[in-house]
């Protein structure tokens, strides 16, 4: 699989996305992770390992803790949420400029 | 000309931002008109709005459906909470994709900017996962898109 292909179907899980939403805030153990999720931490722990070799995250060891934080490739990914979501309100926004565009002589024509 | 900004604050809100070369009555009126709303509030290229109910009272009742002509579609529900003619929109949706997704709390507001209008959309979503949930979910759509793509070119 390309690198492309292992990060789409690592996106493909909305349980990994709501994970990579969540570091989009900032670092976080498996603990803190497991909480809003009300799902054991080996299953946290599952979709983590597969985020991490989709390169979406990166994790560093402190103790006995493994915090993780986003990845260029997460950061990344979240962009493109936002890039789409953007872009979809921006198409229906011009054509609302049009349907304003419209409404002008209209207006017009009431007023005295 | 890029007018729209769409941003993410704290944990629950998301903060859309769009001029408007109309006073801030037109643009109310296209968002409260059913015949108007019917006309921009598509999505993606090709969808069209063949079920538009839009009751612009406190307690009205919100109802778009969506279709491509091809026998795919969905729908969104809502209802009014406030309205304050040309100022202020105050509602609530959520979209049927066919499980109903997480209420949307949305305030729109209108104000005057110029001769035009500055538009001004909060919404708030429940939490953290439900916000990156609607965030994402262009997202298969955009991965379908890409695959069909790359198909063609294999």
């Amino acid at each position: 699989m390309s690198d492309l292909d292992t990060a789409f179907s690592a996106l493909s899980d909305p349980t990994r996305r709501a994970i990579l939403g969540r570091l989009a805030l900032g670092e976080q153990t498996v603990m803190e992770l497991a909480q809003p999720f009300d799902m054991s931490q080996p299953a946290i722990s599952k979709h983590l390992q597969v985020l991490e070799r989709a390169g979406l995250i990166a994790r560093r060891v402190e103790g006995a803790k493994r915090p993780c934080r986003l990845a260029k490739g997460g950061v990344e990914a979240i962009d493109q949420w936002l890039a789409m979501l953007r872009k979809a309100l921006a198409s229906n926004y011009d054509r609302l400029d049009a349907v304003l565009a419209d409404m002008k002589p209209a207006r017009g024509r009431r007023k005295r | 000309m890029s007018k729209l900004t769409l941003e993410t604050e704290g944990e629950k809100y998301v903060v859309v931002t769009r001029r408007f070369a109309a006073p801030p009555e037109a643009v109310y009126r296209a968002h409260t008109d059913a015949k108007l709303v019917q006309q921009w509030m598509l999505g993606p290229e090709g969808w069209s709005m063949p079920v538009c109910i839009c009751e612009a009272k406190p307690k009205g009742k919100i109802r778009y459906e969506w279709a491509n002509g091809k026998g795919r579609g969905f729908y969104l529900t809502g209802e009014f909470i406030e309205l304050e003619p040309h100022r202020r929109i105050v509602h609530v949706e959520r979209m049927h994709l066919p499980d109903a997704t997480p209420d949307n709390h949305i305030e729109t507001r209108f104000e005057p900017d110029g001769n035009g209008t500055l538009m001004t959309m909060r919404m708030t979503l429940p939490d953290l996962e439900t916000r990156t949930g609607m965030l994402s979910s262009g997202m298969e759509q955009g991965m379908e898109t890409s695959y069909v793509r790359l198909e063609r070119m294999i």
